[in-house]
């Protein structure tokens, strides 16, 4: 690593002040090995862990409301999510390994955006917003490419909020080595919406019309029957193919929609 | 730039002046010479490293220093008590649990608080549980052993967790 300036924020406000020219420093499972590796050289990590309010999960109004800081095995292992979003207590569950999750954060997954992490695709899958220090970003506007997001320089994920669908279910093929998805797929049924989202086996995460038209009709797996997703542009590394990429896509995608089906 | 870091390793209060980007595990091992704790792969990725920080296992060379200041840090070292094993370390090496011994500590970090979360783990659980955590010698079977003996020990003498 190269040398950097450490600062603790204890506000908001303090972290926001302090970041520029260096970074926000959350679990640290992503930030750190890029620093071990001297991916980057920032003057100084801003740790978010003594911010008041920006951990914890709350109902609030048909929503689940996530901080920014809430650890992963803390969203596996809640209550409430099991009980009102069970898709994404999953999800959370799936991530890496316990330790991992007993250290990485929502805010700094989404805020990575790494091609094959999970949450971007229940973030999208869910249209979940984003709240920062400054505003409210849509999913749909969020994760823009390749570990690029909506938000802006020194801008700081607060909380993620998730409204309660009737029924989704999330189904990864994981990397054997680091547990990251080859190919995720999440489903949600949202009142007469499908959505079909895909992580992984892309730059950045995707929706599928096709598979979500076909669902709305008729929400059972053989209403994927036929239906395959284009090689072209999809990841391509030792773990696997572009091809088998996209033929993962479409098996994960129907054993989604049969685990929704029983919820 | 150095930073000032109070915590507390094994019931034991510590203060130090230390370059940020010392890692946890170097704290522990270079400055309070702690060398239970090993450093397999310094990429997250083997769990030979693994320690608690307020009750929770963690990779100690993917966390600052720092990072733990004001927490409470347990190592392979803070399990037992006296000449006593901890159920955990009793039972990996009545299963024989281990053959060259570096993942050891590690591995038995991480099933400390598997079991605290999980008292009665399926097998399925105990692999899923043992995750983060690679062994280059047992091929694991013992070690899956090991835990599910020591998941019944515990449950019949909870206490014998309590301290750690
Ligand atoms: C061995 C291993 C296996 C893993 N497997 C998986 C997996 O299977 N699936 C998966 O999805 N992920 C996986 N991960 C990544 C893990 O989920 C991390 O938690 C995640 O990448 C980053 O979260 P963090 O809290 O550690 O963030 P950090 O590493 O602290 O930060 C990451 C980036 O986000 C920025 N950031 C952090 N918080 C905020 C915020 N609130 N607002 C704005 N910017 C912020 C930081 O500045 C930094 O640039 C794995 C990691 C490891 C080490
Ligand atoms: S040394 Fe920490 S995970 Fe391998
Ligand atoms: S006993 Fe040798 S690495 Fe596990």
């Amino acid at each position: 690593m190269y040398a950097f300036n450490y600062v603790r924020a204890g506000s908001v406000a303090e972290a926001v002040q302090a970041v520029p020219g260096g970074n926000f420093l959350a679990g640290g499972m992503t930030l750190l090995p890029s620093l071990k590796l001297r991916l980057a050289r920032p003057d100084q990590l801003v740790d978010l862990a003594g911010i008041p309010g920006i951990a914890g999960i709350e109902e609030v109004g048909g929503r689940i409301v996530i901080g920014a800081m809430t650890r992963h095995s803390d969203v596996a292992s809640s209550a409430v999510v099991r009980a009102k979003i069970p898709a994404l207590a999953d999800l959370a569950g799936g991530i890496g390994d316990p330790l991992v999750r007993n250290r990485g954060t929502i805010g700094g997954a989404i805020a990575n955006n790494d091609p094959s992490a999970d949450y971007p695709a229940a973030v999208v899958g869910f249209d979940a917003t984003i709240i920062t220090d400054r505003r409210e970003i849509p999913a749909a506007a969020f994760f823009t490419g390749l570990f690029s997001t909506a938000l802006q320089p020194g801008e700081l994920v607060l909380r993620v909020s998730f409204p309660i669908v009737h029924r989704a279910a999330y189904v990864k093929f994981p990397s054997p080595a680091s547990r990251y998805a080859m190919v995720g797929v999440m489903v949600v049924q949202a009142g007469r919406d499908v959505r079909v989202v895909v992580t992984g086996a892309g730059p950045c995460v995707f929706r599928l019309p096709a598979f979500e038209q076909a669902l709305v009709a008729n929400f059972v797996p053989a209403a994927l029957e036929g239906l395959t997703v284009s090689a072209d542009g999809l990841n391509q590394d030792l773990h696997g193919t572009a091809e088998y990429r996209a033929h993962l896509v479409s098996v994960m995608a129907a054993r989604a929609v049969a685990q929704a089906q029983g919820r | 730039m150095s930073v000032s870091v109070a915590l507390e390793v094994n019931g034991r209060a510590v203060s130090l002046e230390l370059d940020p980007r010392t890692l946890l595990v170097e704290l522990l091992r270079r400055e309070l010479r702690l060398t239970g704790t090993h450093v397999g792969c310094d990429t997250s990725q083997c769990g030979a490293c693994v320690v608690h920080v307020d009750g929770r296992a963690v990779k100690s060379c993917t966390m600052l220093a720092v990072q733990a200041a004001g927490a409470k840090v347990t190592t392979i070292e803070g399990l037992a008590q006296g000449e006593q094993l901890h159920p955990v370390q009793a039972a990996f090496r009545n299963c024989h649990g281990l053959q060259c011994g570096y993942c050891t500590p590690g591995m038995i970090m991480t099933t400390v608080d598997l079991l605290r979360r999980n008292p009665n783990p399926t097998e399925h659980e105990i692999r899923e549980g043992l995750e983060g955590n690679i062994c280059r010698c047992t091929g694991y079977q013992n070690i899956v052993r090991a835990v599910a003996e020591a998941a019944v020990t515990l449950r019949e003498a909870p206490a014998a967790s309590a301290s750690a």
